[in-house]
């Protein structure tokens, strides 16, 4: 069954003459993960604006469990590539914040629900530090934290690593995979690094050309659970290459 | 502590020297009724300590506290409607700077005029000195919460009032607190002015009165009165600042 649809959905910015995003249909499986890969600029982030509501279609209609997203409220997810923990809010009282908006709990159970999932990233006894306290990967696994608390199954991660230096990067992707595999979310994620892509997805939505008329589905052929040594094997290597010649293709140096 | 301290005594010796080559400069002159030494003012001070504490500093800040909480109300007021609709900023923002152009010395006496002697012609100057750094360094306030904040609560389904509890009012705070630094001193400024330009009691009309007995050093020590005043008043509110805000500094 399909979570996430978008039925011939086109966008304009305002001043630019032509749609980004023009005529674009795909749609994403319950339980699946997926990454967006595209060159900077091209419009990916355009379509996760349009599904968590930001941004209106200029036509066509998006459904999430087969209703459209006009009649829904909290049915997405969405944690953009800066963590935005707010500064002067404790941990605990940033996780808070989708509840607090949603309303309807209690502190009691609000406090239970946020000591859970922060036990459930690995930051147990953090709750009441500051964000700045935090190292850069801890700041990140509060934010899944945050949007983990929102209760969608459908979660937008847009570039959530981006800013993380290499080793703490790889060991992000690690921890999200299983975080994943724990929680049967559907998972769309942005990026731009081929290599995260491949080794997240269970197949890449590749954007081949601007504006965006098409998600290239590419599948990757690995199973899950995966390890990093899954990305040396040849059938993977191969379709990392020609992932970038793809995209470099669209890049004017 | 300590090391404050020590950051605090080239300041505390470069002060002194200033006071020194005043004391020296003015006993030169020797003209105490239009230079006097500052030793001279501590003297005027005390002999006058009298009227000065018992009658005219309460005057002054009676005047100072009613139109610096007037100001906060009105200031504050106009930033939350200015943040609130783009209409009310455009039609509200020249008005609020015109303001700003008016002489208040030439027009206050006209003050006198409209509200008599009392304390409420005072408070009209001290609260058109005041409000406007209120008002815009708050606006600034507002307006440096950043969008992507606003958008993540919008997708957790944030309406426009959650966003200003949860985003606005904190990112403004810290502005709010510099804007009462800098009100304090204005507000007492425009009570100074207001007293001085028609009044039977305060601070800025004790100066005067001492102005037309050309008694130099006695048209100072209402005016250290007014800085010390001023002073402690904006410490007590970076102690309160020290406790409310603690993110500030964190990029």
């Amino acid at each position: 069954m399909s979570l996430l649809e978008f039925d011939h959905v086109s966008y304009q910015y305002p001043g630019e003459k032509f749609n980004i995003v023009d005529d674009l249909s795909f749609s994403v499986e319950q339980g699946s993960f997926h990454c967006i890969i595209g060159i900077s600029g091209c419009g990916k982030s355009t379509i996760f604006r349009m599904t968590n509501g930001l941004l209106k279609p200029k036509s066509g209609s998006i459904y999430v469990g087969g209703r459209s997203i006009v009649e829904q409220k909290h049915y997405c997810g969405y944690m953009p590539q800066k963590d935005l923990l707010f500064p002067w809010r404790t941990v605990g009282e940033n996780l808070a914040l989708p509840l607090e908006i949603m309303g309807g709990r209690s502190r009691a159970e609000q406090r239970d629900l946020i000591d859970d999932a922060l036990a459930d990233v690995g930051l147990e006894g953090c709750r009441d530090k500051r964000p700045e306290e935090l190292s850069g990967g801890m700041r990140q696994r509060a934010a899944f934290a945050r949007t983990m608390l929102t209760g969608s199954d459908l979660l937008l991660l847009d570039e959530p690593f981006s800013a993380l230096d290499f080793l703490t990067r790889i060991s992000m992707q690690e921890w999200l995979l299983k975080q994943w595999e724990k929680h049967q979310k559907t998972i769309l994620f942005i990026t731009h690094d081929v290599e995260e892509a491949i080794f997240l997805s269970g197949s890449v939505l590749a954007v081949t050309k601007t504006p965006i008329h098409t998600l290239t589905e590419i599948p990757v052929p690995a199973e899950y659970p995966r390890t990093r040594e899954c990305l040396t094997r040849p059938e993977m290597v191969s379709l990392r290459e020609n992932l970038i010649d793809v995209l470099r293709k669209q890049v004017q140096p | 502590m300590k090391k404050a301290n020590r950051g605090n005594l080239p300041a505390l010796i470069f002060l002194f020297l200033l006071l020194f080559l005043w004391q020296l400069g003015a006993m030169r002159v020797n003209a105490a009724y239009i230079l006097p030494t500052p030793v001279q003012i501590l003297q005027r001070l005390w002999e006058l300590r009298e009227p000065l504490f018992t009658v005219h500093l309460p005057a002054t800040m009676a005047v100072t506290g009613i139109g610096l909480l007037i100001s906060i109300g009105l200031g504050l007021a106009l930033a939350v409607a200015m943040d609130w609709s783009p209409l009310l900023q455009k039609c509200l923002y020249p008005v609020v700077v015109a303001s700003q152009t008016i002489p208040t010395t030439a027009i206050a006496p006209l003050f006198v005029l409209w509200f008599g002697y009392g304390i409420w012609s005072k408070v009209l100057v001290t609260v058109l000195i005041t409000f406007f750094p209120i008002t815009i360094t708050v606006c600034d306030g507002f307006r440096s919460a950043k969008v992507e904040m606003s958008e993540l609560l919008a997708t957790y389904g944030a309406t426009k009032w959650d966003i200003f509890l949860k985003i606005k009012i904190p990112c403004a705070l810290p502005y709010f607190f510099s804007a009462i630094k800098m009100a304090i001193p204005m507000s007492i400024i425009g009570a100074a002015i207001g007293e001085w330009l028609g009044s039977q009691s305060g601070l800025g009309y004790f100066s005067r009165r001492m102005m037309t007995q050309l008694d130099g050093a006695g048209v100072f020590a209402p005016i250290v009165l007014l800085s010390a005043a001023a002073m402690l008043v904006v410490a007590l509110v970076g102690l309160l600042e020290n406790k409310v805000v603690k993110w500030r500094g964190e990029s």
